[in-house]
């Protein structure tokens, strides 16, 4: 029973992580309508800017903030630079640039600084937080970090005309034209914003997972499981559905046979599950949309 | 005569390689109502959208005397171009409010509430409806919707394609005579397009017929009502 | 080295008196493909030989998503799924119950076809980008799932299994080596396989796919059962890319989970962009690119990184590109080509086809 505890505990830690990557999937697509795959190497090659600012001599907050400044940045410029062009482009398009961009900024961080795995800082401390040794400081720090970001972003879209117009952008580009908004640059704030969230989840993970160019292939994976655990339309969902699915890949490592090599495993299986049983998710919003 | 509000010369419009509208000549001046009448698939919804620079365009459109030929949508709609859509373009999943508050995105914050009540005087019942989804409204609502969110942008001119559309005929009665006041009271012109001829004619003082992309007929909107030819195609006598 | 003997000048010559004779020209291209087919393992050599078989199979792979996404509009990052599960059905059955090789390639088609239509179901759910997030799952899966421990005695696990002394010798004593052997076999399946598809493409069943790409609601109106057949259609291109798979098992006589890694699906998924989606014939292009453009990425890479040791001769602070880190740059340059050719050709070959032979009628009319 105590193992089983243990075991949720610690799902809950790594959950925060998958919270964080379902989060900023699905802000994503409210924001823009878009899912950009590419967006866990951007969060990768975030934290590798951080890690580099700290190399030179910056503290832990202040790189944080500075790197999250800088994604921002990145992923408006990548928008305008890369996409912009193929953004009328069929879905396919899209998906090839999205691999194209994978294959280049992976390759770039391995370039940049190699594909030797480094370890990451954390400002938290490794002390455990509840007895037992289940959840350590840096586990409860991302926890705190997760639900900060979460009510930023909800009072963001809520309350400021800025989120509004995103939200409006994103769900009918043409009426948003005809209030005045501008569609493209209400895109490429999306997509910074997406790079910043993803910055913040590369720097909380990365302790726990060693930083390396290939740490955000399988957490996207699992941040999308979340999502679709949640519903791929309810932020509250999928963070939701990012702990779930942590807590249920460590319960599952404790099924015989179904270690650590098993655990994609589990999130595929996760998501055909939901997709087949429930599709809109827990959470999820059944959209009907008109002939 | 002074500059026309609007006015397009030699309008061509695109979609893909295939031309829509031919030509087309016409130009408003400020204060007036002027309608756009024509058969389905005539170009009169074209006509809006090239104005508010949704397709491509050849020859020349001016507002307030700038050329605004090609111009992207957002800028043409912030120079006072307010567009009410074919099939109102509601934001659906967002409530009355935030339509509104989308209406007047572009104007400063403090002048929202101030606006938002003026919608109210004209339209009372979206005030009831504030919080609701906009998605749920009635057509006439979402119409009375439409126009209020365009009104949140202190128009010039508004662009309205095909307001009468899918309503019964008390709504659209009452809806027309509140563009009467709004044209009269708040000085808002307007270019109307309209399937429905007798009361477009009955509300605009100038009008144009069109015809499988070109203008055929053009004059003040008394004159086009009394035609014979107008009478039997459109107005059915 | 193959030498050219006078039989095989023979045939040639007899070929192409076929060819001029023969009225209609679709008649007469494919029996060229043939006599071509017929030739080629004759007069190359052993190491061309297997790349053009290798081919061959990324054609079929190829052809197999193009059936599920250019003419069904589903999106699949998966399909080294299916290329695996092909390949793993083949060597298991050569294995553990010595099937002869031709035996297992339908078993390998039915059994992909099983799973494909599986997965089928709760792709219904899925549009667009999430469905290629979900296949993009099941190909990171996958070897994992041939990894896991309670099936080793089957898979082999980690090691894979081994086919090298199974390889089949040419029938009835022909003078043939393996690899030669291997090509005619791969080159008999690609024709059914190839058949198949365009006799597919041109029914009632593949304009039905097709209304469904086009407008799902539309189609769902005419009365076509989208259910049926968009999980028929996954179950069909996961066939077609099993195959594939089974035959690549021939070739390379080896099958081991980490040979069908995500970089597959997503060469297959390129590929088809680049042939251009919903045009059957471009498999064949697509194939060519992914069998030879990383390799010319990486000569780029390379010589990026010579140029910048011979800079670094001039200018001092020139940053050195090593050995190990020119690898980062072979995938940054390739993915630059992706995002041109994207930019550039975004309906692949096809579309510059298209839009040549447009151009003509254009100039003639």
């Amino acid at each position: 029973m105590e193992q089983v505890v243990q075991q949720i505990v610690g799902g809950l830690a790594t959950g925060a992580i998958y919270a964080c990557i379902a989060l900023a999937i699905v802000m994503i697509y409210q924001a823009i309508d878009h899912l950009n795959f590419a967006q866990g190497e951007m969060a990768m090659f975030s934290t590798y800017i951080a890690w580099q600012l700290m190399q030179w001599g910056m503290p832990y907050w202040g790189a944080f903030f500075l790197t999250i400044a800088i994604s921002f940045v990145l992923g408006y410029a990548i928008e305008r630079a890369v996409f912009k062009p193929v953004h009328n482009a069929p879905v396919l398009s899209h998906i090839v640039i999205f691999i194209a961009l994978f294959v280049i900024i992976n390759s770039m961080a391995g370039f940049i600084w190699e594909f030797t795995i480094k370890p990451f800082p954390t400002p938290f401390g490794t002390k455990p937080v509840l007895g037992g040794g289940i959840l350590s400081a840096h586990g409860a720090g991302m926890i705190a970090v997760t639900g900060i970001m979460l009510v930023l972003l909800y009072l963001f879209f809520r309350f400021t005309r800025i989120g509004l117009a995103m939200r409006a952008a994103s769900a009918n580009p043409d009426s948003a034209r005809l209030v005045g908004i501008r569609v493209g640059f209400m895109n490429a704030l999306g997509w910074g914003m997406a790079a910043a969230i993803g910055a913040v989840a590369g720097i909380m993970i990365a302790p726990v997972v060693f930083l390396e160019p290939n740490m955000m292939v399988t957490i996207l994976l699992y941040g999308f499981a979340g999502a679709v655990v949640g519903g791929l339309t309810s932020p509250g969902g999928a963070v939701f559905g990012g702990f779930a699915v942590g807590v249920i890949e460590n319960l599952a490592s404790l099924i015989p046979h179904f270690g650590a090599e098993m655990k994609l495993t589990i999130a595929l299986a996760l998501i055909i599950l939901v997709l087949t049983l429930k599709p809109n998710g827990l959470f999820g919003r059944k959209i009907v949309s008109r002939v | 005569m002074s500059t026309p509000l609007l006015s397009a010369k030699n309008l061509r419009a695109f979609y893909g390689p295939t031309q829509i509208l031919y030509d087309l000549d016409f130009d408003m001046h400020a204060g007036g109502i002027t309608t756009l009448l024509g058969a389905n698939g005539a170009g009169k919804t074209t006509t809006l959208r090239a104005l508010s620079g949704m397709v491509k365009t050849a020859g020349e459109i001016r507002f307030d005397g700038k050329l605004i030929s090609n111009k992207d949508t957002a800028d043409i709609v912030r120079l006072g171009v307010a567009h009410v859509p074919e099939g109102r373009g509601t934001f659906v999943r967002q409530t009355v409010e935030e339509n509104l508050q989308l209406g007047g995105i572009t104007q400063p914050a403090g002048q929202i509430a101030a606006d938002m009540d003026l919608v109210f005087t004209y339209f009372p019942r979206l005030k009831e409806r504030f919080r609701q989804q906009a998605g749920t409204l009635s057509g006439g609502e979402q119409q009375m919707l439409a126009i209020g969110r365009a009104l949140m942008l202190r128009p010039k001119v508004m662009l309205l394609d095909e307001p009468s559309f899918g309503l019964a005929p008390l709504i659209v009665q009452e809806m027309f005579g509140i563009l009467r006041r709004l044209n009269e009271k708040e000085k808002v012109s307007m270019f109307l397009v309209e399937q429905n001829a007798s009361l477009a004619l009955e509300l605009a003082d100038h009008a144009y017929l069109l015809e499988t992309g070109r203008v055929v007929m053009s004059g003040p909107a008394k004159e086009l009502s009394q035609d014979e030819n107008i009478r039997r195609a459109y107005l059915g006598y | 080295m193959k030498t050219t003997s006078p039989v095989t000048i023979l045939i040639a010559g007899i070929g192409a008196t076929v060819i001029t004779l023969a009225q209609n020209w679709k008649l007469s291209g494919f029996i060229f493909i043939l006599i071509a087919g017929i030739l080629f393992p004759l007069t190359a050599s052993g190491v061309f030989t297997f790349q053009i078989t290798q081919l061959l199979i990324y054609a079929i792979a190829i052809a197999g998503l193009n059936l599920l996404t250019g003419f069904n509009g589903q999106f699949s990052l998966g399909h080294s799924a299916f290329y695996a599960i092909g390949a793993y059905v083949s060597a298991i059955l050569m294995t553990q119950f010595d099937m002869p090789f031709y035996l297992t390639i339908p078993f390998a088609a039915a059994v992909c076809f099983v799973f494909g239509f599986l997965f089928g179901l709760p792709a219904l759910r899925l549009e667009g980008i999430y469905l290629a997030l979900a296949t993009f799952a099941l190909a990171i899966a996958t070897p994992q799932i041939l990894k896991f421990k309670p099936i080793e005695h089957l898979t082999g696990g980690v090691q894979g299994l081994a086919l090298f002394h199974m390889k089949p010798e040419a029938p009835f004593g022909l003078p043939l080596d393996q690899d030669q052997w291997t090509f005619y076999v791969t080159f008999a399946v690609t024709i059914l396989m190839f058949f198949l598809a365009f006799s597919l493409v041109n029914s009632r069943s593949g304009r039905a796919m097709k209304a469904i790409r086009d407008n799902q609601i539309a189609a769902k109106v005419t009365g076509i059962n989208l259910s049926l057949f968009k999980t028929l259609t996954f179950g069909v291109s996961a066939l077609f890319t099993g195959v594939a798979g089974s035959l690549s098992a021939l070739l390379i006589a080896f099958v081991a989970p980490d040979s069908f890694q995500i970089t597959l699906a997503v060469a297959i998924f390129v590929g088809m962009v680049v042939g251009g989606v919903g045009w059957i014939p471009g498999a064949f292009l697509g194939a060519l690119f992914i069998l030879f453009v990383p390799n010319i990425a990486e000569h780029i890479a390379f010589g990026l990184a010579a140029f910048s040791d011979f800079v670094r001769g001039f200018i001092p602070f020139f940053p050195t590109i090593g050995e190990q880190s020119s690898k980062g740059l072979t995938g940054t340059v390739y993915g630059v080509f992706l995002i041109l050719l994207i930019y550039v050709m975004p309906s692949g070959l096809a579309g510059l086809l298209r839009l040549a032979v447009q151009r003509l009628a254009q100039a003639r009319g």
